[in-house]
Formats: C-alpha cells, structure tokens, sequence
C-alpha cells in the first residue's frame, strides 16, 4: 500500500474523494500562443456543461463517445471561437470520468474567456495534476506511468521532460516487466520440480539457475546504475561554489549564467550568505549556491551564515571548489571541505589563468572567468561529476524515481539471496522464497502483484497432469 | 423426519462434515443414494501426493478421518520429494478402494449422532433466506437447521465416452437431479466443469515382466498421528508399474478426434489444465514423443488397475486399440473405458470463508460443487463446513476460519472465495506463500488447539504437543547457549567433511550446516550436564522440529517477517453491511468483483483478481472515514 502514498497521500486522496464530484477545467496545452489551445474538461457534469455553452448540428449531451464535433462556442450571446468539441464518456476517457476536450484557437482571450464561460457554471479550476491523480485513481494508468506523468508536470528542463515522457511511454515498465517474465520463468522452473516431481519431466539444473539469476541481476544493475543520470535529469544537480574571497566567485557566476543564456530565474538565499541561481547547460538543470560564508570565520555575527552555507555544501551533488592561481591551492579550505563532503563530489578549479600562464597547479580544471577560457571544459566536468561517465540516453530505461530505484535495490538483494541458496545445495523452496520477493519487489513498479502468474506459466508450457 | 444437519453426500467432504458435526453434538442426517458408497474414490485409488498430503495432516489435526481411513487401507505409502526440504516432502499412498471405502463406512456407522439416509435430495427449501429442509426422491420432507450439500460430480452429471453420453455422477450410478435448479431458484448462479477418469485394465493380462517396478518407501510412514505405528502397515504392501506411451499410440488416439466429445464440442464444461487427458496432451504437447502411464493397483483382492495419465472420453475401440499399443500392455484386457464427466459448480465467490453461502444462511457448500478437484480438497472442506455448521446450530458465535498463514485449508478456501475459479481448483504448494511454514511435521503445532477448541482433537493430545511445545522452546534456547570448543567438536567436523572450527560456536549454528544433523551434535555433548538434552533425544517428533527450525531459521524468518505484513491488512475488517457499489470512484469491474466477493479484510479484497492497488487504498480511505 505504501507504494501508492508514495505518490498520493493519504491527504490527497482524502481530498481528491471529497472532491471527485466536482467537475474541474484547465487548458492542456501549454500557455501562450500557439496554433491551437486545448481546454480540457473532466467530471459529471462536463458533458452538460459544455452542451450549455455549445452550437453545433447535434447536442453534446447526445454525443456518443469519442467522437469530434464542430460548432460554435457561445458565451453571454457572443460568439468567442469556432472549435471542435471531442467528448469522452466513462470510463474510456483519459481520467476515466466524463470528459471533453475543446480544441480552439490558440489565443490567450480565447481560451480565459472559455475557461471563465466555465466557472461561472459550477465547474472548478484542476489543480496541477488532478487530471492524472484522477487516471490513476480511476485505474486508467500503471503507477509508473502515473509517477512519469506527476514528472511530467513538474518537469523543468528539456531533457527532464523526454526522460519523464519515455518512462510515460513505459520504456522502464517494459523493461522491469520483462525482467518480471524471465523471473517467473525461473520460478516455474523450480516450482515444477516441487509440485510435479511425479512427472516425467526435465527439471532445470542449477547451474542453469545460477545463470539465469545473473543475467537478471546484470540487467538489474545496468537500470541501477542510470538512477544517478535519471535523479540529475529529473531534479536537477545543486552545485555549491566555494572559494576564498577574491578568487572570481562572481566573475565565474556571471560568465555561467551569461554563457548558459537560460537563466531560469534568481533566487535570493534565505541569508544573505547564500545566494542561489539557476541555469541549464544541455537540458540539464543546474543550480548554484554561492557560498560566500564558507570563509573560515571568528566572526560571531557570520556565524549562522557560515553554518548555513556549510549545510549548502553537505547537500551538493558538485562542489565547485575555486581557487586563485596567484594565490595558489588554498589548502585549509580544501580540509575544511572534506570534512563536510566525500571527496570525489569536489572539482578543484583553478581560475585567472589568464594571469599566469605557463603557471601549472593540480587541479582538474584550469579556467578564465575573465576571457571564458576552459569554460568548456568546466561545463563537461560538472556534469561528469554528477552523473558519471557513461553516456546514457534518455531513449533508454531510465531510473529517475528513488521508489523505483528502492525496488529494484531489493529485487536484486533478493537475487543475491537466491543464488546464495542455490551455491549452498538448498532446494528449490528456499531458492522460491527469494525468487518470488524479488519478483514482488519489481512487480511494484509497476504495481503488478499476482500469485498466479507462476502456475499458470506452468500450465501453459509443461505437460503435466498424471 | 428432522435433524439438526443435512450432509448431502456421503463422498470424502460429507463424512468429514458428518463426522465433525456430529462429534460437536448435533444431529447429522447424511442422504446418499448409496449406503455402501462412503469414502468411494470415483477417480485415482490414491490419496496424498504434493500438498494433498499436507492437506491430509492438517485434517488429521484439526480432527478429520481421512488420514486414518487412508492408513487403514493403504497397500503403498511413499514419502515424495524426500530429496528436498522437510516443507515440500509429502506423504501419499496407494489405496485398496474397496477398503477404503469400507473403513470409512465403519467409522460414519459408528459415530453417535449419524443417522444414514438411503435417498436422494432434489430440492433444498428456505425461508426468509434460512434453510429449513429438503425435499428427497422418495418423496419425504427432512427439515433441518443446517445444510451442507458436497455433491461431488453427481449435479446433473454427464459422463461421456466418444460420442455415447450416459447420465450420471460416477460409472454405474444415477445422477442428482432437481437440486442445482432448486438453488438457482434461490438466487444461486452455477457453472458447469469436467473432469476426466482413464480406462480401468485387467490385473493378471499385463506384462509385468518388461515394465519398471515403482515400490513404496521401505519404512513406510502413515499419515494419522493417531495410526497405532505398531501395527502399521496394516496390510500387505505392492507396487505400481511405469510405461510409457510412443508414436505409435498418438497416431491410433488422432484416428479417434473426429468423435472426440472434447474436440467436437459436446462437452461445456471447463477442464483442469493440470490433469489433461491424454487427448489434450498430444495436442497442445505435440513434439513430446512419450506421455508417462503408471499402473496403480486397485486394491488386494481387486483384478483391476487404474491407468494413471491416461484419462480420455475418446470411443471405447479407439482406448482399447492405442492401449493395446503401449508396451506391456500389448495383451492387456480393458475392463471398463475411460470417461469424462460433467456435472454443476457453484461459482465459490458465491460462500463465506465459513463455506456458508452468503445468499441462504444455514446452507454450506463443501467439495466439487464449490469448483475443487480431488479428494483431499473436499475433505478439507468438509470438515470447515461441519464444524462452522455445528457451531452455528449449537448457538455458539464463533466461526472457525483458517488463515492463509494457518494452513494449505486456509489457502483453500481463501482462494476459492477471492479468485472464484473457473476450473477445477486443485491445491499444489505454490500456490500457498507461505510454504515453509505450512508443512506436514508441523500440522499439530499449527492446528491442534483449533481442533480441541471443537471438542475433534483430546485434551490428551492437546497436552501432548503443549509439552513437546516446552520442549523445543526450552531447547532452542539452550542450543544458543551451549558452545563447542573446537577440540569438542573438530573430530566429528572431520568425519562429516565439514569445516572445522577456529573459535567455540554455539550448537544452535553449528546445526545450520547442511552436513550435520542435530543428533550427532548432541551425542557428543557430556549429556549427564544436560538433562533437556536427554528428553529432547528421547523424542523424536521435538528433535524434528527444533532440528528444522534450526536449520531454516533465516528462512523461516522472512516467511515469518512477510506473514506480520500481511497480517495487518487482514486486520482491516470490512463491515458485512459495507456497499461497495457505493465506492464511486473505483473502475465498474472492480466493483462488481468486490460486490459479489464481499470480501471480508482488506487483504482479502487485495487478493480478488482484477481488484488493484488503488482500488484498495480508496477502500482504505473510505473504510477510514
């Protein structure tokens, strides 16, 4: 059941059952102009609503489902749009519910005034993604397809979006439910073996179980291994920029959020110490803390600050740690910095090379925030730092949810069980109880959970029957 | 006439409900239409096999007869599966059936409180939705409180041999009729399934001499903790024989297709996927070039065996001929063809987890009629329908339902209730998650104090295994305490091809080492320091358990953690009042399901086919409320 609050709590779903009867409106389409907005309307009394407000050659009310009509969208005697109404009755709709959608113009007075035409008759604005909850509460979509669309709507970058929408299209579920088959294909191996020993059959040997385990777990492992890239393309990764005072701190900023062109937005820090910024370098969401208070400090009053950018650092995923060629290594900071975080999370930078050329100081980046040079280079390093070296493409399985990766974490601690079992000379029962947790941990990704599917595999491919 | 129960049926369910029922104290009727029927095998002369022989211990503990019954008359018992761990091993035996049915007959004729009918009920009659009698062949009127109808195959029975279809429940006897349209009178909707039986041959035309021999176990092992081991076996022991069927024999079987009543459509019912007829097998099977037949002898004095995986409804000439194929049996004499049979169900989603229907109070369903295959199935049945029957006539408010973590019982029935099969249901012991912890060693510990709660198992007994219970607590812990030193120890470590020891380990894990058994160990402990020890070693059945437990610990362990879990969703109760058409916003079909199951916990809701997740976290949240 956890598995089901972990997007939906219990609150959500206690208000979403309150409110279910309410009939709620939103525009699908993305804000601004385009050449056509599609208004979405789901509910009740949608159908009776947009019939109200409708004229065409037939009534809404009569329409069956799926299916387009043309006509006129009327509202306080006014003509407002020429649209195509396509209505969706229970439970063949996206949500499940009675639904319409209103394909109209793209124009921005267009689509308020529609909206407006709406509320003034008892319908409610959706709130972000009540549309899905309903689907998934109505059993239109898996949980992971659900999960994908709830990413979807907080999505804040290119890349994060075409991750959650392959994940939508169930590349991650197809792949956990043919990692699921190959397991109870196992299983009905060994469970064969127990319940029909009567039989005249061939039983699988061990070996050959063994095998089959490995192979599911290096499956396993190559979907865990993406979690790290699905986690930075899905949340982002949070940077935190140290250095002494003077070493370019603001120069670097600049330059970054000039040279990304994306600024999302400034975010002031809660402290003047902290100062956060956001930017995207290649779809992927970064987002710098400038840690002016890391400085070691005796100042009383710089306390809290120094404290709070110290809790930036503990939480950053990359520690651009900046330091002055001039200056040189600035090492008390650098053991400052590894008591509060693992080493390998630290890109020691050097900057003003262009001060000092010919200048060499162990570093893994050396760059100009003056000129712009190895700029470049800082970009690919940042982002090794966070997702690590192998290239993955969001085309693929990707793990991008930590229920998901959780899950799969278990599957294959429970696989690991299983091939112990089986190197110990354990029969096939002990070696089942692992086999089928871990079928159970990845049937909850996708919130497939059936007892029957291991007999009925049985059924279907062996002859048995005395 | 009048009885505070009716079983209807005196198969395997209805002389464990008779039984159960009457030792509780009330009077049973028991209407068959054959008193020298009780206990009759209409299929295989064996009982037991992979979970079936756990369903046996488990209705031996809670009281049942089949375990003793099949003592009584068993000529062959084998343990199966020895070669693995003690969950899956699992006791079955070859039956004298004549026998079989006699010890059974020797027990229902002596039980007070039964009372034998010799007839037929063809109407079941309710008032205000309570059961209050029955109406018979003969035409007499038996009222009663209770009901219980274990009908077997015989509801409108149809038996089919290639084209020729012959009314009946079993070779030679009639049908029931009347009663199935009695209950969908009632409200009831029922279903029609199939089960097969193959041809019977002559014992003595066989040639034994080219066939392999399949003997029973050396030590035999009985299945009643109440059989006198003294005296068992209590008759003489035999053999089965193995053959096999070639190419040779399919091509006779396929000239035969074209009046197969499987193929010709003739036969409605839904057949078991696990028990094919042979038909079936070359069929669906075609690149297997062999089927496995055994021989299983019918009984001592009988001159019949029972060909086992060779169950057809293909004519009678196109048996004789494709057996006559089959090696070994080129002379072989058929005594009587293979048939299939066809007879109603009631679709189970349609009773309690009491067995009691949710539509008429007072009136249990218990055996085939609830959509279950097999002996062993209906017997466990039989017993869950008698004893809640009895309670309720007796006024008491308890009910008495198995868990799925109690018992393979519990499975049952909990399958039978949620998934509401459409094909014969039979029990294998994937099918229970539980598994390790539902073996048949153990069948005392988990339900004796059921069984004495009903007065079906003694104070005696219950005081027994209490003590045992002692026993193993006190010697589990002991076993963490005790430690052997490596010169204690390193010499039987040697011998055994075990690793020896560095540091002093206590028995407990030196146990766990598959080369090692517990009594070894603890022969080289100085027993005169330990007298639990010598108790311990002086009873077999708690050196069993504790070497188990021991042993499987880690596993027992996450069996144990998975129960917990589930456990609390079972705790969830969902009122008997509770409208799940009301649940507005739950898909159509999920609802229907939960409205015809009722179920009774969220984790029984959480098992119904078709039922998901979200389904049951908006039922929890209105359950909440």
């Amino acid at each position: 059941m956890q598995l089901i609050f972990s997007i939906i709590t219990q609150k959500e779903l206690t208000e979403y059952l309150q409110n279910s009867e309410d009939t709620i409106v939103a525009l699908a389409t993305p804000a601004g102009v385009g050449a056509i907005s599609v208004i979405r309307v789901s509910g009740p009394k949608s159908i009776e609503v947009v019939d109200s407000i409708f004229e065409g050659n037939g009534r809404i009310i009569n329409a069956k489902t799926h299916t387009i009509h043309y006509g006129k969208i009327k509202y306080a005697n006014e003509v407002i749009d020429d649209v195509l109404v396509s209505v969706f009755r229970e439970p063949n709709s996206y949500t499940g519910e009675d639904s319409i959608e209103i394909s109209t113009h793209g124009s921005q007075l267009i689509v308020q005034k529609i909206i407006e035409s709406f509320l003034e008759k008892d319908v409610r604005l959706a709130e972000p993604g009540e549309f899905t909850k309903r689907a998934f509460l109505n059993g239109r979509m898996d949980l992971a397809q659900a999960e994908a669309v709830v990413d979807i709507i907080n999505s804040r970058t290119e890349a994060s979006l075409r991750g959650a929408r392959n994940q939508l299209d169930g590349i991650l579920s197809a792949k956990v439910d043919s990692l699921r088959e190959m397991l109870i294909n196992s299983s009905s191996m060994l469970e064969l073996e127990l319940d029909f020993a009567e039989e005249d059959l061939e039983f699988l040997p061990k070996e050959k179980v063994i095998e089959r385990i490995d192979e599911i777990v290096i499956e396993i492992d190559e979907l865990l291994k993406t979690y790290a890239f699905g986690k930075v393309i899905r949340d982002g990764v949070n940077v935190a920029l140290v250095g002494k005072p003077n070493v370019g701190k603001s120069s670097l900023l600049n330059y970054l959020l000039k040279e990304s062109r994306a600024i999302v937005s400034e975010i002031p820090g809660t402290t003047r110490d902290v100062i956060r910024e956001e930017f995207s370098l290649d779809g992927i969401l970064f987002r710098l803390f400038d840690t002016a208070g890391i400085r070691l400090t005796e100042d009383v009053i710089e306390k809290e600050g120094v404290f709070r950018s110290r809790d930036a650092v503990k939480n950053a995923d990359v520690v651009l740690f900046l330091n002055d060629i001039i200056d040189g290594f600035a090492n008390d900071l650098y053991k400052e910095l590894k008591q509060l975080i693992k080493e390998d999370k630290i890109l020691i930078t050097v900057n003003k090379i262009d001060l000092l050329h010919d200048h060499i100081i162990e570093c893994d980046v050396q760059i100009s925030a003056k000129t712009g040079e190895g700029i470049e280079s800082l970009f690919k390093a940042m982002k090794q730092k966070a997702i690590g070296s192998e290239n993955y493409s969001e085309k693929g399985a990707i793990v991008s949810n930590l229920r998901h990766f959780n899950a799969l974490k278990k599957a294959k601690q429970h696989l690991v069980q299983a091939k112990e079992s089986v190197q110990n000379g354990m029969s096939g029962e002990f070696i089942a109880v692992d086999l089928r947790n871990a079928e159970s941990s990845l049937g909850e990704i996708i919130g497939k959970v059936t007892t029957d599917d291991i007999l009925n595999n049985i059924f279907a491919k062996f002859c048995i029957g005395k | 006439m009048y009885f505070d129960l009716i079983v209807v049926g005196g198969g395997h369910a209805g002389i464990e409900a008779a039984h159960a029922a009457a030792k509780m104290g009330v009077s049973v009727g028991v209407v068959t239409m054959d008193k020298s029927a009780f206990g009759r095998m209409s299929c295989n002369p064996a009982i037991g096999g992979s979970a079936k022989g756990h369903l046996v211990h488990e209705i031996d503990a809670l009281g049942g007869i089949m375990g003793q019954i099949a003592d009584r008359s068993g000529i062959q018992f084998r343990i199966l599966n020895r070669s693995k761990g003690p969950a899956v091993w699992a006791g079955r035996c070859q039956s004298d059936r004549k026998l079989y049915s006699v010890e059974a007959s020797k027990i229902i004729s002596s039980t007070e409180n039964i009372t034998i009918v010799e007839d037929s009920v063809i109407e079941a009659i309710e008032e205000d939705r309570k059961i209050v009698g029955v109406r018979t062949l003969k035409g007499n009127e038996i009222s009663c409180k209770a009901l219980i109808v274990c009908s077997g195959t015989f509801l409108n029975g149809l038996m089919h041999t290639g084209l020729n279809a012959t009314k009946g429940g079993r070779f030679g006897e009639q049908p029931a009729i009347g009663l199935t349209e009695s209950l969908i009178k009632m409200g009831f909707e029922a279903g029609r399934l199939k089960t097969g039986t193959p041809p019977r041959l002559k014992l003595e035309s066989i040639n034994y001499e080219i066939l392999e021999e399949q003997p029973g176990d050396e030590n035999p092992q009985p299945f009643s903790r109440r059989t006198d081991r003294s005296k068992f076996p209590f008759l003489p022991q035999v053999s089965c024989w193995l053959t096999k069927t070639d190419s040779s024999v399919h091509q006779i079987l396929e000239k035969g297709f074209d009046r197969s009543p499987m193929f010709r459509g003739l036969i409605n019912g839904v057949g078991p996927r696990y028990c094919p007829s042979i038909e079936d097998k070359i069929v669906r099977f075609a690149d297997k070039p062999n089927h496995q037949i055994f021989l299983e002898p019918e009984g001592l004095d009988s001159d019949l065996i029972y060909v086992n995986g060779f169950s057809t409804s293909l004519p009678e000439e196109i048996q004789r001929e494709a057996i006559a194929k089959i090696p070994g049996l080129e002379n072989a004499e058929m005594v009587r063809p293979g048939y299939a049979v066809e007879y109603d169900y009631l679709p189970p989603y349609q009773i309690d987890l009491t067995l009691e229907t949710k539509l008429i109070k007072g009136l249990y369903f218990a055996g085939q009629i609830n959509g279950t295959s097999g002996y062993e199935e209906a017997a466990g049945q039989g017993l869950i329908a008698g004893i809640n029957a009895a309670l309720k006539i007796l006024g008491r408010k308890d009910e008495f339902v198995l868990k799925r973590s109690d018992a393979y019982i519990g499975v049952l029935i909990d399958d039978l209730v949620g998934k509401s099969t459409d094909e014969p249901y039979r029990m294998f012991t994937s099918r229970a998650e539980h598994r390790l912890l539902l073996r048949q060693d153990n069948a005392d510990r988990r339900l004796y104090e059921f069984g004495h709660r009903f007065g079906l198992i003694s104070d005696n007994e219950l005081k027994e295994m209490k003590e045992r219970e002692v026993l193993i607590t006190k010697s589990k812990d002991l076993f963490d305490e005790i430690k052997f030193k490596p010169d204690e120890i390193n010499n039987l470590l040697e011998s055994k091809a075990t690793n020896l020891i560095d540091n002093a380990e206590p028995v407990s894990k030196l146990t766990k080492r598959p080369e090692l058994n517990l009594r070894d160990l603890l022969q080289e402990l100085d027993l005169e320091k330990y007298p639990l020890v010598n108790s311990l070693l002086a009873n077999e059945k708690a050196l069993e358990q504790v070497e188990i437990e021991l042993k499987y610990e880690g596993y027992i362990q996450r069996q144990q953690d998975l129960i917990k879990k589930m456990e609390k969703l079972e705790e969830v109760k969902i009122p008997e009042s509770f409208d799940f058409l009301k649940l507005k916003t739950i898909s159509n079909e999920s609802k229907e399901k939960l409205h015809k199951v009722r179920p009774r916990s969220i984790g029984q809701a959480s098992r119904i086919s078709g039922v998901s997740p979200s389904d049951i976290s908006i039922l929890l949240v209105y359950l909440k409320n």
